[in-house]
C-alpha cells in the first residue's frame, strides 16, 4: 500500500488496471497532493510488490480492495480507477453504498459490445475448445513458469509494444520498479499464472447494468486513440447508459491517460470531486 | 484427516501452480483393462474413502481427486475459487492418469462438463450427478454483493470457507454450459459426449439436457455406456 502527502489531508483512493501495480499513479498522485489529497493506492494480489496467491479472482480483488480501504477511513471517500480498476471501482460503489463520495473510471467503462466473450456457436467454430486447451496447458506449467528475463531496457521495450505511446523513459523507470532481478536478469514482480484473458461467464449487460445504476456521481474518462491494452471504448455507445449523476468526457489519448497527461487528470479529478 | 483414509495407500500428490492436490485411487493397484474412471467431488465434499458400489464394474482404475481446498488438498489463504479454476485441478489430474471417463457430483459435475468441452481429447465421456454445488449463484451474478465480504475467516480448515462461499455465488449461464457441451460433442472421441444423471433442475443443467448430444440415464447404464467405450 502507498500514501502521498500529510496524513491530515482527505483520502483519494487509486486504483491500478490489470497486470499494472500502483507506480502508475506516480506522475498523478504527487499532483493530487498538491492539490490537498492525500492518495492511497495499493498493488493488487500477484501483482507489483503484494504477495502472490494460489487463487485469483474478480470477487477476491474486490474484497482484497475492501480491506485495503477500511484501514484508509471509516468516511466515504472519492475512487479513481484506471482500466479494471475502474471497473472495479462501480462494482465497489454498488456493494458498499454510502461508502464512496465521488466515482472516477479512467478509461475502464464497459460498452454493449465489450466483453461480450461468449459469442454464439455459429461464430467460434472450434475457436473455444481450443482456446481452453491453450489455457489448461499454460495451467500444467505453472508451477514452474517463470516470465521471459531481459534488462531493464528489453522490458521496457517490450512494454512500449503494448504502451506505444509512453515516452520509453517512464517505461524504463516502470520496469525498473516493476520487475527484480533473479540472476539470469530482470522479470516483471507480476505472477506468471495470472491469466491474461482467460474465461469465464463474463456478460457486458451485468456491467452496464452496475453503472447504469450507481448513486454516487461518476466521471468517466474516456480515451480516443486505440492501443493494444485499451479497451476501444466508443463514447456514444456508453453515453445512454450513464447513470443520473454520470459526466462523460472524451480525452485525445491513449489508454494510460493519467501517464499522458497527468495535469489534465488532475484538475478534471478535483473539479469533479470538489463539486457538489 | 486419518492417514488411513485411502483405501490402497497415500494419494498421489499433484502439482498446480502453488496447490498440492491429493489424488486417490480407489481400487486395488492390480493391473486393470480399460481406460481409468475420474470422480469429482461436490462442493464441501471430498473424495470417497472407498470404491463406491456403483463404480465396482468399472474395467479399469478408478480415481478420486479432492478439489483445491478440499479433502486434503492445499487450503489457500484468501480465496479466490472460480469453477474455471477447478477444471484445472481435474486437467492435472488427466494429466498424471491419462484420457478418462469422469464422473462429477453437484459442483463437480458443473467440472465435469467444462473438463469435457476444453479437453474434449481427453474426456471418454462426462456423467453429470446430483450434488452439492450444481446450481451456483444461477444464470446471473448476484446484484450488489461481493461473496464473503461479511463472513471474512481466516481459517484454513477444510473444506475452505471461501470455497463454499464463492462456488455458491458464481453465475452459470445456460449458454455458457451448452457451449461446453457442444465442444465437447465436436471433439470426443466417443458418443455421447455428456451423459445426465442428475434429476435436480437449475438452469445450466436444464439447458444442456436439451441439447440433442446429451443422453439422460441412470448412474449404472451411464457406466456401463462408457465402460465399453
Amino acid at each position: 500500500m502507498y500514501e502521498w502527502g500529510p496524513p491530515g489531508n482527505p483520502p483519494i483512493a487509486l486504483m491500478h488496471g490489470g497486470l499494472d501495480f500502483a507506480a502508475t499513479f506516480d506522475l498523478l498522485a504527487p499532483l493530487l497532493v498538491e492539490s490537498g489529497y492525500r492518495p492511497v493506492a495499493w498493488d493488487q494480489r500477484g501483482h507489483g510488490e503484494s504477495a502472490r496467491a494460489a487463487l485469483y479472482s474478480w470477487q477476491a480483488d474486490l474484497r482484497d480492495a475492501v480491506a485495503v480501504l477500511e484501514t484508509v477511513s471509516s468516511e466515504p471517500i472519492p475512487m479513481v480507477g484506471h482500466s479494471k480498476g475502474g471497473m472495479m471501482a462501480m462494482f465497489l460503489a454498488e456493494a458498499l453504498p454510502g461508502r464512496f463520495s465521488h466515482v472516477v473510471n479512467i478509461d475502464g467503462v464497459p460498452t454493449p459490445k465489450s466483453a461480450v466473450t461468449d459469442v454464439s456457436d455459429q461464430d467460434r467454430p472450434d475457436e473455444l475448445a481450443s482456446g481452453h486447451e491453450a489455457w489448461l496447458d499454460r495451467r500444467r506449467l505453472s508451477a514452474v513458469a517463470k516470465r521471459k528475463p531481459g534488462s531493464v531496457d528489453d522490458l521496457a521495450r517490450r512494454r512500449h509494444r503494448l504502451n506505444p505511446r509512453l515516452p520509453i523513459g517512464w517505461l524504463r523507470y516502470l520496469a525498473a520498479i516493476g520487475s527484480t532481478n533473479d540472476g539470469d536478469g530482470h522479470r516483471w514482480k507480476l505472477d506468471p499464472s495470472i491469466p491474461v484473458g482467460g474465461f469465464g461467464p463474463r456478460r457486458s449487460q451485468w456491467a452496464m447494468q452496475v453503472m447504469t445504476s450507481l448513486s454516487e456521481p461518476l466521471l468517466a474518462l474516456v480515451s480516443t486513440v486505440d492501443e493494444p491494452m485499451g479497451w476501444h471504448i466508443d463514447p456514444d455507445e456508453v453515453a445512454p447508459f450513464l447513470p443520473p449523476r454520470g459526466v462523460l468526457e472524451v480525452i485525445e489519448g491513449g489508454h494510460f491517460l493519467h501517464l499522458e497527461q497527468p495535469e489534465e487528470l488532475r484538475r478534471l479529478i478535483v473539479d469533479f470531486v470538489a463539486a457538489p | 484427516m486419518s492417514p488411513s483414509r485411502d483405501p490402497y495407500g497415500d494419494p498421489t500428490w499433484l502439482q498446480h501452480n502453488r496447490v498440492k492436490l491429493a489424488l486417490h485411487q480407489l481400487d486395488e493397484h492390480e493391473k486393470r483393462v480399460g481406460h481409468p474412471l475420474l470422480l469429482l467431488h461436490g462442493l464441501g465434499e471430498e473424495s470417497p474413502t472407498e470404491l463406491p458400489a456403483w463404480a465396482a464394474t468399472w474395467p479399469g482404475s478408478v480415481y478420486a481427486l479432492d478439489f483445491t481446498g478440499h479433502g486434503r488438498s492445499t487450503v489457500p489463504e484468501g480465496g479466490g475459487y472460480t469453477p474455471e479454476i477447478l477444471i484445472a485441478d481435474a486437467d492435472a489430474a488427466l494429466a498424471r492418469i491419462g484420457p478418462a471417463t469422469v464422473a462429477g457430483r453437484g459442483l463437480g459435475a458443473y467440472v465435469a462438463l467444462m473438463l469435457a468441452g476444453s479437453r474434449p481429447s481427453h474426456v471418454r465421456g462426462a456423467i453429470l450427478c446430483d450434488g452439492p454445488g450444481l446450481t451456483g449463484a444461477g444464470p446471473e451474478p448476484p446484484r450488489g454483493v461481493i461473496a464473503g465480504l461479511d463472513e471474512p475467516s481466516t481459517s484454513r480448515e477444510s473444506p475452505d470457507h471461501w470455497a463454499l462461499l464463492e462456488l455458491s455465488q458464481d453465475p452459470r449461464p445456460p449458454d455458457y454450459a451448452v457451449n461446453f457441451v457442444r465442444d465437447a460433442s465436436n471433439g470426443s472421441p466417443v458418443e455421447p459426449a455428456i451423459a445426465v444423471v442428475a434429476t435436480e433442475s437449475t438452469p445450466w443443467l436444464d439447458a444442456v439436457v436439451a441439447e440433442p448430444a446429451v443422453v439422460v440415464l441412470s448412474l449404472e447404464a451411464a457406466i456401463e455406456l462408457y465402460a465399453s467405450t
